[in-house]
Formats: structure tokens, C-alpha cells, sequence
């Protein structure tokens, strides 16, 4: 005899109860704890600052703290306390030409002024697992040198010298914010690298490599990558001039990519462009080569239907909260409809004489 | 939670929320782009209706959420729960006394008042979504009221099947202006949409809300000679026997057996507490 299931309450809070204690993990093993995570997790914390849209190291590794290390759920943890904050104001556009770099390499000249700075990098690390490190290894450190201090100049700034490269002229409009209106298209190139800033980082490099194999090939060479720390100001009414409210690291990358010029544009390079939170080069890689790709129609380019051409879809698809959010809705109940669907194909089945419908148990 | 304003959202959202509110109820069935906000719960998990509930609620009401047609699921409970913690208002299973309902899947079976508000949660809004990808083209197609395509694929389905074999989501016209996603409410339920409540539809995730003031002109799409059919099992509720409700099969062993039961809770109890009895309970008592 069926008994109506009333036990919802209950089997969440037991269910929340267990999550808690599978967190914490053996209790005979130390806690991890947030300083932890924040200063040897960082380019998982820099994901979470960066997919999650707000820049606080602490919150983030909290979030992964709280997530188990799922950094989907840690960037929805985030994204869900962002959306509550009180917005004071905007603070002035960020100068990435007076970054204080870590690293700056540029793939189109061998040396260039600034130099290449390779920095903390796994470029050329060898993948071999490092069995030191499963030990307690002494802490290590790297020779140092003194910052000069010079201004980096941006590489796409020697080609513009040159008017070899399309201009980017300065434009102050306040860019839209997705996070305030809804998304609507067509989406102009500031809303796009809004969006392509915040998506997933497996959406995005999965989009930039298809068009590295041909479907909508731009052919970009990496102009320049940076990271560094920038500051970020802010316009006090009260004072009447901007003031230095805090220091963040970004990870900026500038494509250059072959252009052969179409009816409104002459032959000259033209760019891609990406920027994000905290040390995350593939993202910004990434970001800027689809960046690159969606700007076809501006450029003149055909549209040869790849996806990383269509604005709609890649806008739609590359948030993975929304898209964490509806898959996995899937595993709510969906008993009243799948019950409709079974009439109907029972009905169907009985029209086409496939079977005799086997009588209820009564 | 006590740092959050009531019902969660901050004002200003609530306001932006409302204005949207208002425009669907304004233009019914029209969809209304708004800015829906990341909320503490996944999108796809009921966050358009939780905004929309948020923005409608006042500490004066009292709040039923249903999914599936009950109180009691999963996902039901940690709705009630959330306003139950941000709002702090009166919650409730019954039907008749809620003034706000939530809901999933289901239009409860007891006809709903003029004071009363149904909010659905909506997953995809868009009732061309599978005919057509893209918004850009089904913008289009509502503003131009071009729902030919619509009309073909009810048609291909019946050359095909002999009839429309769509059984949830079933597509309706507003008003005889737009074509509009009744939300995943099984084609039963269609017919109720003509009701004394006001009916808001929200799609967090897909920053979409429209409306239906009430009493509302709402038509299943159907052709003369293949009239809507609002089918259900063909079976009363093995609990409390009710002829017309819509039921949920349980399956109850492993031979194949199976019982069907009213899917909106609520309804059922009170049939039963006035005394109506179904084949298995008469069975269980004898």
C-alpha cells in the first residue's frame, strides 16, 4: 500500500547534514582553511573571481572551501552574493598600459621594448608529477630583481605606428552590464566581451579552439599577454577627483590576426581582445580569439555559419550557471509530465496494435 | 538571513521586477525581457518564479508552493522554506487559503479566486523554442504574428500520429494575439487557464515574465475537424476516487503493479476528510 511521501523536510535537512560532514572530510586530517586555499589554490581562486564576476580572493576561496572544490558551485556561491551588493558607483576604466607585469610575452617579436618577461608560467614546465611535493618540501624561492618601474607599452601600438593594425580609438560610453539588463541582441562588442569575460572557461576554450581547426579561422597570433597588477580608481563627488581604491591582478591578451581587407575595410591586421580577473591565460587566450571570431559581420567577413560566429549561441551558452542550473534541473521530479507522456505513448502504441496496455494492479 | 531586505531581493529590483509584471499583464502573453538576477538557487530551479513571487509578495500574504501538484516535494519545500526565512510569511498547503501560489507542472485542481495569484516557473518561455533556436527569429515571429510554423508541426503531427502528440506545454493563444508557453502544466490543466486569478509566468534564466489578467481569453491550439483534447489516465484516484483529477502512477511492485493517485495533494486530502474514499483505501480498511 502506497503511503503519500511527506518526508521532503526532513530528507533535505538530513541531506544538507551529510553534504556538511563529507565536506569536512577525516576529521583525524587538519581543516583546510581559507588562507590556504586563497594563497596555493590561486588560479582556481582567479576562476572563481573571474567566471563569478567579483574580485575578492577571500570570498572566492571560501566559495571553494564551501563547494568541495567544485568551482562551478563556488562561482554560483559568488555570483549569488554579488547580485546583492549595493552598488556605490563605477569606478574609472582600468589603464592595462600602466600595469605592473609579472609576465608580458608577445609571440609576434622576438625582443621588443619591455622586454618578454616569461614570469610564473607552466609553459615550459615538464609535465612530470613532482613525488617532492606529496612530501613536506621546504619552502623555495626564486632570484629576484628590481622592477624598473618603465611604463610597458602595448605591442599592438607599434603596429598602429605603422597603420598596420585597425585602430582602437578610446571610447568612453558606459559599456552595458548583462548583469543589469537582460541580454538582448544584437549584442555589441562591449555586452559580448562582457559575457565571454564571465563564461565558462571549458565553454570558451572549447569555442576558441574550434576556430583554430577551421570552423571561422581567424588566424591569430598572440600579439601580447599580460599580467600584472592595475589600480582601480574611483571618481569621489565629494572630493571632486579620483583616488586609488584598491590594486587587481588581470590577465590581458591581444590577438593579432590576419586580415586581407573586405569591401569597407582595407588589408591590415586586425584584433582580438581578452581580459580577466586574476592570472587566467587560457581564458584570455581564449576569450580573445572568440572575440575575434564574432566580429565577422563588423569586419565584412562572411559568415561561414561556424559556431563560434554566431553571436546568439555563444552569448546564450556560455554561462555555466545557467547552464549548470538547467541540466541539472533535469533531476527534479518530472513525474506530471513524463505521466502525460506515458498516456500518450500508450495511446499511440494501443492506434498502431502494439501491445495490450497491462491493467493496473488494483 | 537578517541581512537581506524582505523577500530576499533588494527594492529596486523588486521595482524593475514589478514594472515587468505589470507591462505582461498589460500586453497578455507577451513576453517581457528583465533583468533577472543570479538568485540563491539554480536557475532552472524555479528562480524566475521565486523573483516574481519575491516582487509580488507583501508580509500580509500567505504563501503555497506546489510542485508537481504537491506540497511536499523536494524542491517545493526549499521555496516555502527560502520565503518562510526571507520574508517571514505565513505559509500554507491548502489551496483556498493561499493568496500567492507558486507552482511547477500543475494548476491546483480546486479553482482558483480573484484574490488569489498563481506564479509559474518557467524553464524555456518560448513556446517556438523548438521549432526555431533562435530569439532573434521567434521575436520576430510573435511581433509579426507568424505562427504558421506552429500550425504546420500540430498538423505533421497529426498526418503522422493521428493526433497532436504534444501532451505537456501544450502551446495556447492569448487573447487571439500571441502564442504563448502554458509552462510544462500537462494539457489537462489547459483548460483552467481561464480563471479569476492573475497568472504570472517567470523564466529566470531565460530573463523572461509575461501574464494573464484574469479571466483571460486562453485557446488551446487545435484545428475543427482535430478539436484539444484535455486527456488524463483513464482511471479515478485510488486514495480518494475523484473522476476528474489529474493523477500521478505510482508503481507499487516490482510485477507490474501500479496505482494512480491525485497529483495535487492538497485536493486530494480534503477529499478524503470529507469522507470520499477510493479502491485503495476501501481495500486497506477492509
Amino acid at each position: 500500500m502506497y503511503v503519500a511521501v511527506k518526508g521532503g523536510e526532513r530528507a533535505i535537512e538530513n541531506a544538507h547534514a551529510w553534504l556538511a560532514e563529507e565536506r569536512r572530510g577525516d576529521v583525524a586530517i587538519a581543516e583546510l582553511s581559507v588562507e590556504q586555499i586563497k594563497s596555493q589554490l590561486t588560479i582556481a581562486v582567479n576562476r572563481v573571481m573571474a567566471e563569478g564576476s567579483l574580485y575578492d580572493p577571500d570570498l572566492a576561496a571560501l566559495a571553494m572551501k564551501q563547494s568541495r572544490g567544485d568551482l562551478i558551485e563556488a562561482i554560483f556561491l559568488i555570483r549569488a552574493y554579488r547580485t546583492t551588493l549595493p552598488r556605490f558607483g563605477n569606478t574609472r576604466p582600468i589603464e592595462t598600459s600602466e600595469m605592473e607585469c609579472e609576465r608580458r610575452i608577445s609571440a609576434t617579436y622576438k625582443d621588443l621594448p619591455g622586454g618578454q618577461v616569461l614570469g610564473p608560467t607552466f609553459d615550459y614546465t615538464h609535465r612530470l608529477l613532482d613525488f617532492k611535493l606529496a612530501a613536506e618540501g621546504a619552502p623555495t624561492s626564486a632570484p629576484e630583481r628590481k622592477a624598473s618601474g618603465d611604463l610597458v607599452p602595448h605591442v599592438a601600438e607599434f603596429l598602429n605606428q605603422e597603420g598596420l593594425i585597425e585602430e582602437a580609438p578610446r571610447d568612453d560610453t558606459t559599456p552595458p552590464d548583462l548583469t543589469r539588463e537582460p541580454l538582448e541582441l544584437p549584442a555589441e562588442r562591449a555586452l559580448r566581451l562582457q559575457a565571454l569575460a564571465r563564461a565558462d572557461e571549458g565553454f570558451t576554450l572549447g569555442m576558441a579552439y574550434s576556430t583554430q581547426r577551421g570552423y571561422g579561422r581567424t588566424h591569430a597570433f598572440v600579439g601580447e599577454l599580460r599580467i600584472g597588477q592595475v589600480a582601480v580608481e574611483m571618481d569621489i563627488p565629494e572630493l571632486g577627483f579620483a583616488i586609488e581604491v584598491g590594486e587587481i591582478t588581470v590577465t590581458e591578451c591581444e590577438t593579432v590576426n590576419q586580415f586581407k581587407g573586405s569591401k569597407s575595410e582595407p588589408p591590415q591586421f586586425t584584433r582580438g581582445y581578452g581580459l580577466v580577473f586574476g592570472q587566467s591565460e587560457r581564458k584570455s587566450i581564449s576569450m580573445s580569439l572568440v572575440d575575434r571570431a564574432l566580429r565577422w559581420e563588423e569586419l565584412g567577413e562572411d559568415n561561414v555559419g561556424a559556431p563560434a560566429q554566431d553571436a546568439e549561441f555563444v552569448l546564450y551558452h556560455g554561462d555555466n550557471i545557467q547552464a549548470t542550473g538547467f541540466l541539472e534541473h533535469i533531476k527534479l521530479p518530472h513525474y506530471v509530465d513524463f505521466q502525460s507522456e506515458l498516456e500518450l505513448v500508450r495511446k499511440m502504441r494501443r492506434e498502431a496494435g502494439a501491445d495490450q496496455m497491462p491493467e493496473a494492479a488494483e | 538571513m537578517t541581512d537581506y531586505n524582505f523577500a530576499y531581493l533588494d527594492e529596486q529590483t523588486k521595482r524593475m521586477i514589478r514594472r515587468a509584471i505589470l507591462k505582461g499583464l498589460a500586453i497578455p502573453g507577451y513576453q517581457v525581457p528583465f533583468a533577472s538576477r543570479e538568485m540563491p538557487m539554480p536557475y532552472g530551479w524555479g528562480t524566475g518564479g521565486v523573483q516574481v513571487s519575491a516582487a509580488t509578495l507583501t508580509p500580509d500574504d500567505t504563501f503555497k508552493v506546489i510542485d508537481q501538484g504537491a506540497d511536499d516535494t523536494t524542491n517545493a519545500v526549499s521555496i516555502r522554506q527560502f520565503f518562510e526565512k526571507t520574508a517571514d510569511v505565513e505559509t500554507t498547503t491548502e489551496t483556498s487559503e493561499a493568496t500567492v501560489i507558486q507552482t511547477r507542472h500543475r494548476i491546483p485542481e480546486e479553482p482558483l479566486s480573484e484574490d488569489q495569484i498563481l506564479v509559474y516557473q518557467v524553464p524555456i518561455p518560448e513556446p517556438l523554442r523548438f521549432l526555431e533556436p533562435r530569439e532573434t527569429e521567434t521575436r520576430k515571429m510573435h511581433a509579426l504574428e507568424e505562427y504558421g510554423l506552429m500550425h504546420v508541426k500540430l498538423y505533421e503531427d497529426i498526418s503522422r500520429h493521428g493526433h497532436i502528440a504534444t501532451a505537456y506545454a501544450y502551446p495556447v493563444k492569448v487573447e487571439g494575439r500571441y502564442v504563448m508557453d502554458p509552462s510544462p502544466i500537462p494539457k489537462f490543466d489547459n483548460p483552467k487557464m481561464e480563471m479569476a486569478a492573475i497568472q504570472l509566468f517567470g523564466a529566470g534564466r531565460e530573463q523572461r515574465i509575461y501574464a494573464l489578467p484574469p479571466y483571460t481569453k486562453v485557446v488551446s491550439l487545435d484545428f475543427e475537424d482535430h478539436p484539444f483534447d484535455p486527456s488524463k489516465a483513464p482511471h479515478p484516484c485510488g486514495l480518494c476516487g475523484a473522476e476528474h483529477s489529474y493523477l500521478d502512477e505510482v508503481i507499487t511492485d516490482d510485477q507490474g503493479g501500479r496505482m494512480f493517485v491525485c497529483s495535487d495533494t492538497d485536493y486530494c486530502e480534503k477529499r478524503r476528510a470529507a469522507g470520499h474514499v477510493g479502491t485503495l483505501t476501501q481495500e486497506a480498511a477492509a
